[in-house]
């Protein structure tokens, strides 16, 4: 479980599956989702997934390099998972198709290099639907 | 906590091709029959085009999957409803759309279409009934 | 209980905002966040449709994207509701599913 500072009495404490289907800066959508989260723990929710997927899985991207004077948002993700021990999903498909790959994966396709930051993991769509059927609400933040 | 059954609606409001939403949210369609669920579909405003007949890949490079909605039924995937409406302003009608069915196990497999024409009005009731609304 | 719809689009550029309108149901909330919050504004093309949907809709919009775009509260229509994060967290949780018109 998450910590719980700044329960707010009377209010019930909701499992939460978010679910993030733009990359970074190209959209708002990872902000979006982001200041959801830090939000929604703040209040003593629990985020129970954040799942990635269509463009999405880019924010996982560990080779980003933003401008020092923006933010970095998959570094942010990676914080806020680190503080929380949140369970961040790259889809495998979604993935694949554009050329996300970590290290297990890119050795058995073949390829050379890998490029999922180690605060995420890559599974299957399944995760998304467990997602939903596991927490009281699911939220989608896209184009 | 939430073991029961749950009412997961897919709400397609994109066109295909020009986007991946409509592909990349079929898989994800076709991955929840496998969660034992109440699952349906809802094709309103672009998202009607999703199920147009006689879609023609060959020239464009693009991969055809429109014949995938055609395997929803044999997934247990059965109530797709198309908002009347959006096909209305579109200037189509359910001819324009591809002859979805599934067999129905509770009448002797008998084959019914899948496609369930809706007002708006009835699309906001049944939006409100879900549990889980996943949009694109 | 009623259903939270978000909707992330300027009504100008889409028809996302309309869709959302047309079908949502009297009594549920509608939370404008990232470029829809323009269409919070007063006297723009659709602030007749939004003032309509105030009547018999919660409408919110999500404060730190109309402030970060240049707006502030004397801006929007009267009975639309400022919320911050805090606030999108807790219309979640009061709602019994939320519907995102991407």
């Amino acid at each position: 479980m998450n910590c719980h500072k700044g329960i707010r009495l009377g209010k019930s404490l909701m499992k939460f599956t978010l679910l993030i289907n733009e990359g970074p800066y190209q959209h708002q959508a990872s902000d979006t989702a982001y200041q959801f989260a830090k939000a929604a723990l703040e209040k003593g929710h629990e985020i129970y997934r954040v799942f990635f997927y269509n463009d999405g899985v880019n924010n996982a991207t560990r080779l980003a390099v933003p401008p020092q004077d923006d933010r970095n948002i998959t570094e942010n993700w990676a914080a806020l998972a680190k503080e929380h021990e949140l369970d961040m999903v790259v889809c495998i498909a979604a993935a694949q198709r554009r050329g996300m790959l970590d290290a297990d994966e890119a050795g058995r396709q073949g390829k050379d290099a890998d490029n999922i930051h180690p605060a995420f993991r890559i599974s299957g769509l399944g995760q998304l639907v467990e997602g939903g059927i596991q927490s009281d609400r699911l939220l989608t933040f896209g184009d | 906590m939430s073991d029961g059954i749950k009412k997961f609606m897919f709400v397609n409001t994109k066109a295909p091709y020009g986007t991946v939403y409509a592909l990349e949210s079929l898989e994800v369609v076709l991955i929840s029959a496998a969660f034992d669920q109440s699952v349906s579909l809802v094709f309103c405003d672009d998202g009607v085009f999703q199920i147009a007949n006689n879609q023609k890949t060959d020239d464009s490079g693009m991969k055809n999957f429109s014949p995938a909605y055609k395997a929803l039924g044999d997934y247990d995937i059965n109530k797709l409803y198309v908002e009347k409406e959006s096909l209305e302003e579109r200037g189509l009608t359910l001819d324009n759309l591809m002859a979805l069915t599934y067999e129905d196990e509770d009448d002797d497999w008998a084959e019914k279409p899948s496609i369930i024409l809706v007002t708006r009005a009835e699309l906001a009731d049944l939006m409100d009934e879900q549990d889980v609304v996943i949009s694109s | 209980m009623a259903m939270l719809h978000t909707v992330n689009k300027s009504p100008f550029e889409r028809n996302s905002l309309n869709s959302c309108l047309t079908k949502s149901k009297e009594g549920s909330t509608i939370l404008l966040i990232e470029d829809a919050v323009v269409g919070a504004l007063k006297g723009t093309i659709v602030a007749d449709k939004l003032t309509a949907a105030v009547a018999n809709k919660n409408v919110c919009v999500l404060g730190s994207d109309l402030n970060t775009r240049g707006f502030t509260e004397a801006d929007i229509i009267d009975g639309i509701k400022i919320v911050d994060y805090a606030g999108f967290v807790d219309l979640v949780a009061e709602h019994s599913n939320v519907q995102s018109w991407l």
